[in-house]
């Protein structure tokens, strides 16, 4: 097909025309002459309510429209830098959450009824008389540190503040040992700077992009999959490092199937071929870093050649995929990744992502990696917190993972297990994460639950972690409620705020009314001077000197432009001991690590087993999306990909239903099979999430198969702690 | 520009988008479209030989196409050409006779629960007061864009004088009016 000439246009518009005139009823339609309507579906809301989202954790500015007291749609704020008018699906589909009709609808109380667990709903003065009576008594017992806090969403700032004012610092979020923790330590150690979220990449003006397993656009974070296919529209270079042929691969000049497991031998030979051929930014690694030398002498011998025999990528593709990602630089990026915690190797890859991306000199370039800023936001004047509180039991007894810098809630879910760590950990709170799905093991988590004294679950949805608490506290979602205002640290820093759209529905209350209300029955009333939460945020946004209608009205008020690149006269510095680039790292050397990150050949797939791969569809956030029927219309459950060479060998076909049975005999549920050419040989490939078998989330039971379930085994990061979950290989069983 | 002369047309850039269906969300949220009904859809086809793999990613939907066979299978003229050339259907003038379902070539039609049948508009609701349809607002890569074809001006006229495109099922002689840019 060509491109359309004008003379064709013209002779279009004339045809449209005729067609409109026909439409219009002057002519012939043989009935049908009275007028045909133009429709109005009647969702434009009479009120317009901006806020930010919640569907996942990216906070894109939404604004809702309410007709006749109900959310009708969601549309991007075209003022707030995230979302800069537009919404992924999550956020188009958050009616979806608000009107679950299974969503957690009163407070509800664990009985033993002839045997049997049970709940029986309560009034919110019952359940939470009765947390704040097991809260006390967990404190008696074993002391405040015996309290830990899983949390997992921006409204989890109040249950954050109440457990720091009970005295517990066993605060942890799977995003971090699950998720982003290894991008973040191996950043840090190389550029004193942490990559945090937003990620701090400058997609837009990328020359080239090189994604390490990571896949954009399938991982749907709004602005940053804006960035990218601005850049691809501009003509940006793309190199998709991917067992599987993603979304993302398909848009790429180079995609290099590579074994899974072997990234860090292609990224030393990438580095190999770029200062071998004197490829990298000399002037700023000159000025900038230290260790180069010792870098050379590291990589000597880690030519395309041995990369080969381990990532099964060719030689040649190799040193061509370095000359094409070194020839855009400095604004040529390696993305740092989102969920990196793979092998357990996880924050030497991320090293050696963070050593290339420094040999390009793309940190503090534009179309590298950018400089953030954020506002000033004075916190509110509470009362200082007590006694400083015992450091967290997140590590076994006797060792620790030196350079972690978060806590760590694997660590803290062990530590549940007596005798695991410095002290047992006694009762938990859960604010909006379902542990059995966002941990490793889940065996291990229940024998967890079951050594504790209490146990309280804050959720929208009846998840599983909700099925094994005592005490179920339903909140209300993100547009029912104020939470704590927002200041990004972003390119362009703002200040956004989220407020309640609509009243919260049944008998569900804010995550601040139900934080506030234990704190009072627990003697920190103190620690909740304010009326409600609107009170609070707007206290800050006056504090830092802000106008509160303003923000209300629009959601959101952009900060001054900081320089956030070199090149807008921003001096660059970088917070590590040297004061430098740190291509050489004397601190993990000093804890007793590689200086230099180094590769390991994977474990191999017993035979007749494939390495199991898990990743993310654009139209869910883990498992917190699959009971929203709006988004499961264009993807009701997850199916398992397997190449189609391999489904011949077993008699697979696409569409068949497979049990997947791991190398420990964990199963999963019967899942649909996707034959296809777009994953290698060695893998199969699902969406984490699914197969849930909590028969209250009655859209998402029992469809698909949940991958956390044949995460019986996973490989710890020494370094830092993270549960490199990739480790465990599965075989199919037909149904 | 008269409102009455325009030719209303949708370019869906196939190497933006990266299939994420927020479109879908969208128009479904937009439209009250029912349950398990869809006025838009994502297809993705796969293409080639390992490792020389192409994925081709479309966001779907009726094609307002110029020489529009719903409307002359229709038997009530309740499927007719409305403003700036979108196809409509008047529900009250609906059978559910499904000749249109037939007709079309592009399967961009459903039942509606309520019995008659129901399709894309273009969102003629919004664009024939100069918005935009919904599925293009919300797509965060920017991969949709509507506009008037008889003005050259317009982001569609500009993309399809400047980029390589095609339509689904040419050889059907309906003039589709929805481009995939390549």
């Amino acid at each position: 097909m060509g491109t359309l000439s004008r003379r064709q246009f013209l002779k279009i518009a004339g045809a449209g025309t005729m067609a409109a005139a026909a439409g219009s009823g002057l002519s012939t339609h043989w009935w049908g002459l009275d007028r045909n309507p133009i429709g109005d579906p009647g969702t434009q809301g009479d009120r317009v309510v901006p806020t930010f989202c919640e569907l996942c954790f990216w906070k894109c500015g939404v604004l809702a429209h309410v007709k006749d007291g109900v959310v009708t749609k969601l549309e991007g704020n075209p003022a707030h830098p995230l979302s800069r008018g537009r919404l992924c699906p999550r956020g188009a589909g958050g009616t979806g959450l608000l009107y679950d009709a299974d969503r957690l609808k009163k407070p509800l109380i664990r009985v033993e009824k002839r045997g049997e667990q049970q709940f029986r709903e309560a009034t919110w003065d019952e359940a939470l008389d009765l947390t704040a009576d097991k809260l006390l008594r967990v404190r008696e017992k074993h002391g405040p540190e015996a309290l830990a806090l899983f949390l997992h969403g921006y409204g989890g700032s109040w249950f954050k503040h109440l457990v720091r004012a009970y005295g517990s610092a066993n605060i942890s979020a799977p995003s971090y040992a699950q998720c982003r923790g290894p991008r973040e330590v191996g950043f840090n150690l190389t550029f004193g700077s942490t990559i945090g979220s937003p990620e701090r990449t400058d997609l837009e003006n990328s020359r080239c992009i090189t994604l390490i397993g990571s896949h954009l656009g399938e991982n749907m974070h709004n602005t940053q999959v804006q960035e990218f296919a601005d850049a691809l529209s501009r003509g940006a270079g793309l190199v998709v490092v991917d067992p599987r042929f993603s979304v993302a691969a398909s848009k790429a000049d180079f995609w290099l199937p590579i074994k899974p497991g072997t990234d860090i031998a292609l990224l030393l030979a990438w580095i190999h071929v770029i200062l071998q051929e004197g490829l990298f930014d000399a002037d700023y690694i000159a000025k900038h870093a230290i260790g180069l030398d010792e870098l050379r002498r590291h990589v000597a011998d880690k030519t395309p050649e041995w990369a080969w025999t381990h990532t099964t990528i060719p030689p040649e593709k190799i040193v061509q995929s370095a000359r094409f990602i070194a020839a855009a630089r400095p604004a040529s990026v390696i993305h740092p990744g989102r969920r990196v915690t793979w092998y357990g190797d996880d924050t030497q890859r991320a090293r050696a992502m963070a050593i290339l991306n420094a040999l390009l000199g793309s940190w503090g370039r534009r179309g590298g990696i950018c400089i953030p800023s954020s506002m000033e936001v004075p916190e509110y004047p509470y009362t200082a917190y007590g006694l400083k509180p015992k450091a967290p039991a997140d590590m076994p007894k006797g060792t620790g993972y030196p350079l972690a810098d978060e806590v760590l809630s694997s660590g803290v879910c062990d530590a549940s297990l007596p005798g695991v760590a410095e002290y047992d950990i006694k009762a938990w709170l859960v604010y909006g994460t379902n542990l059995v799905k966002s941990l490793p093991s889940p065996r291990r988590v229940m024998e967890a639950i079951d050594a504790l004294d209490f146990i309280a679950v804050i959720d929208v949805l009846p998840v599983e972690i909700a099925g094994w608490a005592d005490v179920v506290l339903p909140e209300s979602t993100y547009l029912e409620r104020c939470d704590d205002v927002y200041a990004a640290t972003y390119k362009i820093p703002f200040l956004a705020v989220r407020q309640p759209v609509v009243e919260p529905m049944y008998d569900s209350r804010p995550g601040w009314w139900i934080a506030r209300e234990i704190g009072r029955r627990i003697g920190l009333s103190d620690y909740f001077p304010w009326k409600d939460s609107t009170e609070y945020a707007m206290h800050r946004v006056h504090a830092a000197g802000f106008d509160c209608e303003e923000l209300r009205s629009t959601g959101v008020i952009l900060g001054k432009p900081q320089p956030a690149f070199e090149e807008d006269g921003l001096e660059l510095t970088f917070p590590t001991p040297s004061g430098k680039i740190e291509l050489f790292s004397k601190p993990l050397q000093e804890a007793g690590f590689d200086p230099l990150p180094s590769f390991t050949p994977p474990e191999e797939p017993p035979a007749g087993m494939y390495r199991m791969l898990f990743g993310r569809a654009p139209t869910h956030s883990f498992g917190r999306t699959i009971n929203n029927r709006l988004l499961c219309e264009p993807f009701a459950e997850n199916e398992v990909w397997i190449n189609d060479g391999i489904c011949g060998e077993h008699g697979l076909k696409e569409g068949d239903r497979v049990m997947l049975v791991n190398q420990d005999d964990a199963r999963s549920g019967p899942i649909r099979v996707k034959a296809t050419r777009r994953i290698r040989p060695d893998c199969i490939y699902l969406v984490h999430g699914w197969g849930t078998l909590e028969k209250g989330l009655t859209n998402a039971y029992g469809k698909g198969a949940s991958d956390s379930d044949l995460v019986t085994r996973y490989r710890t990061d020494p370094i830092m702690g993270g549960t490199g979950m990739n480790v465990n290989f599965v075989r199919f069983e037909k149904v | 520009m008269s409102t009455t002369n325009r030719r209303f047309a949708m370019t869906v850039d196939t190497k933006r988008c990266v299939g994420c269906s927020a479109c879908v969300i969208a128009c479904k949220t937009e439209n009250r479209v029912p349950d398990g009904c869809y006025r838009d859809w994502v297809v993705q086809e796969t293409s080639g030989v390992s490792p020389d793999l192409r994925l081709e990613i479309r966001s779907e939907r009726c094609n307002h196409c110029e020489h529009a066979p719903c409307v002359s299978a229709c038997p009530t003229g309740a499927s007719h050409v409305n403003e700036g050339g979108a196809v409509l259907v008047t529900a009250r003038k609906c059978s559910g006779c499904k000749a249109c379902i037939a007709a079309c070539p592009y399967d961009a039609r459903y039942v509606h629960p309520d019995g008659y049948i129901d399709k894309c508009t273009f969102c003629l609701h919004r664009t024939s007061a100069g918005g935009l349809p919904a599925c293009v607002t919300v797509c965060p890569t920017g991969a949709l864009a509507f506009g008037d074809l008889a003005d050259p001006e317009s982001e569609v006229s500009k993309l399809l004088a400047s980029r390589p495109f095609q339509v689904k099922h040419p050889e059907t002689g309906c003039d589709p009016n929805l481009f995939f840019l390549e």
